[in-house]
């Protein structure tokens, strides 16, 4: 139990680092002009961003990953998120196993 | 003053907001579990005692940026190429807190201030989703940090003591669980054939940029270019 100098400087400058890209989006949108094409643009961010974060794994992830992937957006489109996310992985599962 | 000063919710309902916050982020707080697992093992391997690794994921909060810190972790600790590398993957964040910033009304400054701490991905997601559908309060949002911040940093610490035990969970598939979660969100966010131009936009590019330079840029290329297209569609219907 015991903390390096040295590796706490480096989780501070993490810390602090981390924080100031998610304290920074808040004064972001005071020096823009919020225009209804900034809005709209603002709007589609959080799927822009979703899709941005998974879309390169899944493409190397190969075909079982695909189809587990199609399978996950079938079970999103009627099931709760815990539903989706157990008939997700145990299709990556499977289908890895089969596929891979 | 009480009377004329209120919040506009009883402590009943800001009780049940918080509620309702922790079981909207159960199933990533769940998927956190053998991420954190794994996390804290691969940092005790690098040399972290359980009290810095317990302290990284308390402060530091964000599992992506700390699993690369932890690869190109050694001693001793490069604390600026480290933090350097935390600021570069968590850029995405300022994108995320711009757009959540239009629903932090209901917010008091210092909730503001505090909450941007929990601003995780899965976090930020979920309230941007409750905000879709109607008013996002404060405590839903405490319910949303509290379940997958806890969950986080013990699985990290577990992880840290039982290390050598732990198995990949990618042998597992539990690495799909994240891709899952994104997948459910982004069908929730549909709002039909605009969404379908963004998810496009956003895919090939990240994807493309991943390819070409590798790292984390995929993110903010992508999300860059779903905006774009957002943009070009709306001055296409105006």
């Amino acid at each position: 139990m015991t903390v390096d100098p040295l590796n706490l400087a480096a989780i501070l400058a993490m810390a602090a680092a981390t924080y100031a890209t998610r304290i920074g989006g808040l004064w972001l949108l005071r020096f823009v002009h919020v225009t209804p094409r900034v809005r709209a643009s603002l709007d589609a961010l959080p799927v822009a961003v979703l899709t941005a974060v998974i879309a390169p794994s899944l493409m190397k992830g190969g075909p079982a990953d695909m189809i587990a992937a199609a399978i996950t957006i079938l079970a999103a489109s009627r099931l709760p998120l815990l539903a989706v996310v157990l008939i997700g992985v145990g299709s990556a599962v499977l289908l890895r196993h089969v596929l891979n | 003053m009480a009377g004329t000063h209120q919040s506009g919710l009883t402590a009943v309902s800001a009780w049940d907001e918080f509620r309702q916050g922790t079981i909207a982020v159960l199933p990533a707080a769940v998927a956190v579990v053998p991420f954190g697992l794994l996390l804290g093992a691969l940092a005790a391997q690098k040399g972290l005692s359980t009290l810095e690794i317990g302290l990284m994921s308390g402060l530091v909060f964000a599992g992506s940026a700390q699993m690369v810190a932890v690869d190109i972790w050694r001693e001793p600790a490069p604390w600026v190429l480290l933090g350097v590398a935390a600021f570069t993957i968590n850029l995405r964040h300022l994108m995320m807190g711009a757009s959540l910033s239009f629903h932090l009304g209901g917010f008091r400054t210092w909730q503001r201030i505090l909450g941007v701490a929990f601003l995780a991905d899965e976090i930020w997601a979920m309230a941007e989703r409750r905000a879709a559908t109607g008013q996002l309060h404060p405590a839903y949002y405490a319910g949303l940090a509290f379940l997958l911040y806890a969950n986080f940093v013990w699985a990290t610490v577990a992880g840290a003591i039982i290390g050598p035990a732990i198995e990949d969970p990618t042998a597992w598939g539990f690495d799909f669980a994240f891709t899952a979660i994104f997948i459910g969100l982004i069908v929730a966010f549909w709002r039909g054939s605009g969404t379908a131009l963004v998810v496009a936009a956003s895919a090939v590019t990240a994807t493309l940029t991943q390819i070409q330079f590798g790292g984390v840029w995929h993110v903010l290329a992508g999300g860059a270019a779903g905006m774009l297209a957002a943009a070009v569609l709306a001055i296409i219907r105006e």
